[in-house]
């Protein structure tokens, strides 16, 4: 009885209080910050190889150095090419934020073409440092040379694949909010690789050159 | 219920729908980007193929330094790295991805470097006989 009454008092006089005890969605939608952290995450993979390749990067097993087998040529025309793909796939964005389905699409494509030549150059590279007998298997520096360098080739092959599954997807279901978070994530992922590669040419191959 | 659930749908595509106008960079930024990136890329390319410098450790630095501007140059016109989006969680984590990795590349060089030097020295026979 006494008790009741108590609460009752307590219930009339203290103001109602809230508390948010449910999590709430992003206010941007957490699709572009889980992206992010994934990004940031894969980024990780890549300093442990980066790292591994430091250590091992003078362990030529008396085989090749960097500067017998590194063609600097050859690795700039390809820095130039993903550079230039970073460029058209953000004309290609521009576009659609234009609406303007004609020019996404060839922007996409440019853009995934100098994706398949920059890793057509990688694989002529490899095979042909495989044939001179600076394989993989050769020595340590070349062991982690290929593992550092063909991770950042997969990762641009498997961003060709999404390029091309989401120029069929864009025609097929138009401008819709799912396609453009699509492609958003997808630029960011091959905006990356590209921030990727310039740790690559000048760790790996400039750096190799230079100190070897 | 349903009603909320349909009130929270709706909430989902305004935004959706917000998402979509929002302006990720201009034609200009991308230019910008694309000029400071090249010019970034071929300086340093043209100091390791012209052996601009006498000393290589100095050449290393300064690509090492080029490579660094060159990134944060990708991050803010090609990726849109800002103090502002998301609330400034992606600057969190990109921050907090750069401590690891900076503990992770100077702490292996650093630990393998001196397990190195400490390393029996080996007679060029003896390691021909590695298995």
């Amino acid at each position: 009885m006494v008790a009741n009454a108590g609460t009752a008092v307590l219930e009339a006089e203290a103001p109602p209080v809230f508390y948010e005890l449910e999590e709430h969605g992003h206010a941007e939608g957490a699709t572009m910050l889980g992206f992010w952290l994934y990004l940031m995450s894969d980024s990780l993979i890549f300093a442990v190889l980066f790292a591994t390749f430091g250590v091992l990067r003078f362990r030529y097993a008396a085989g090749p150095s960097p500067a017998d087998v590194f063609e600097l040529p050859l690795i700039a025309l390809n820095t130039a090419i993903l550079l230039c793909s970073s460029i058209t796939y953000g004309l290609a964005m521009l576009e659609v934020e234009r609406r303007r389905m004609g020019l996404t699409l060839f922007w996409l494509g440019v853009t995934g073409l100098l994706g398949l030549s920059f890793v057509a150059i990688e694989v002529h590279e490899f095979l042909g440092l495989a044939a001179e007998g600076a394989g993989p298997q050769r020595s340590a520096f070349l062991s982690a040379f290929f593992t550092l360098v063909s991770t950042h080739g997969i990762h641009v092959t498997a961003g060709i694949i999404w390029l091309v599954t989401l120029m069929f997807q864009l025609p097929l279901h138009g401008f819709i909010p799912e396609n453009h978070r699509r492609l958003m994530c997808l630029g960011m992922f091959w905006h990356f690789l590209d921030v990727v590669w310039v740790g690559v040419f000048t760790f790996v191959y400039l750096m190799g050159v230079l100190l070897s | 219920m349903s009603a909320h659930a349909e009130s929270e749908h709706a909430v989902a595509h305004q935004h959706a729908a917000d998402e979509v106008t929002t302006h990720h960079g201009s034609f200009k930024d991308y230019l910008t980007g694309f000029a400071l990136a090249v010019a970034l890329t071929a300086i340093p390319f043209w100091i390791v193929m012209d052996n601009a410098f006498r000393v290589p450790a100095t050449a290393v630095v300064v690509i090492l330094i080029f490579a660094f501007v060159q990134i944060v140059v990708h991050m803010v016109y090609f990726l849109h790295m800002n103090s502002k989006s998301e609330g400034g969680w992606t600057l969190m984590a990109l921050l907090f991805t750069g401590v690891m990795l900076i503990i992770m590349l100077s702490g292996s060089l650093w630990v393998m470097q001196h397990l190195d030097s400490n390393m029996m020295p080996m007679s060029p026979a003896q390691m021909r006989n590695m298995p």
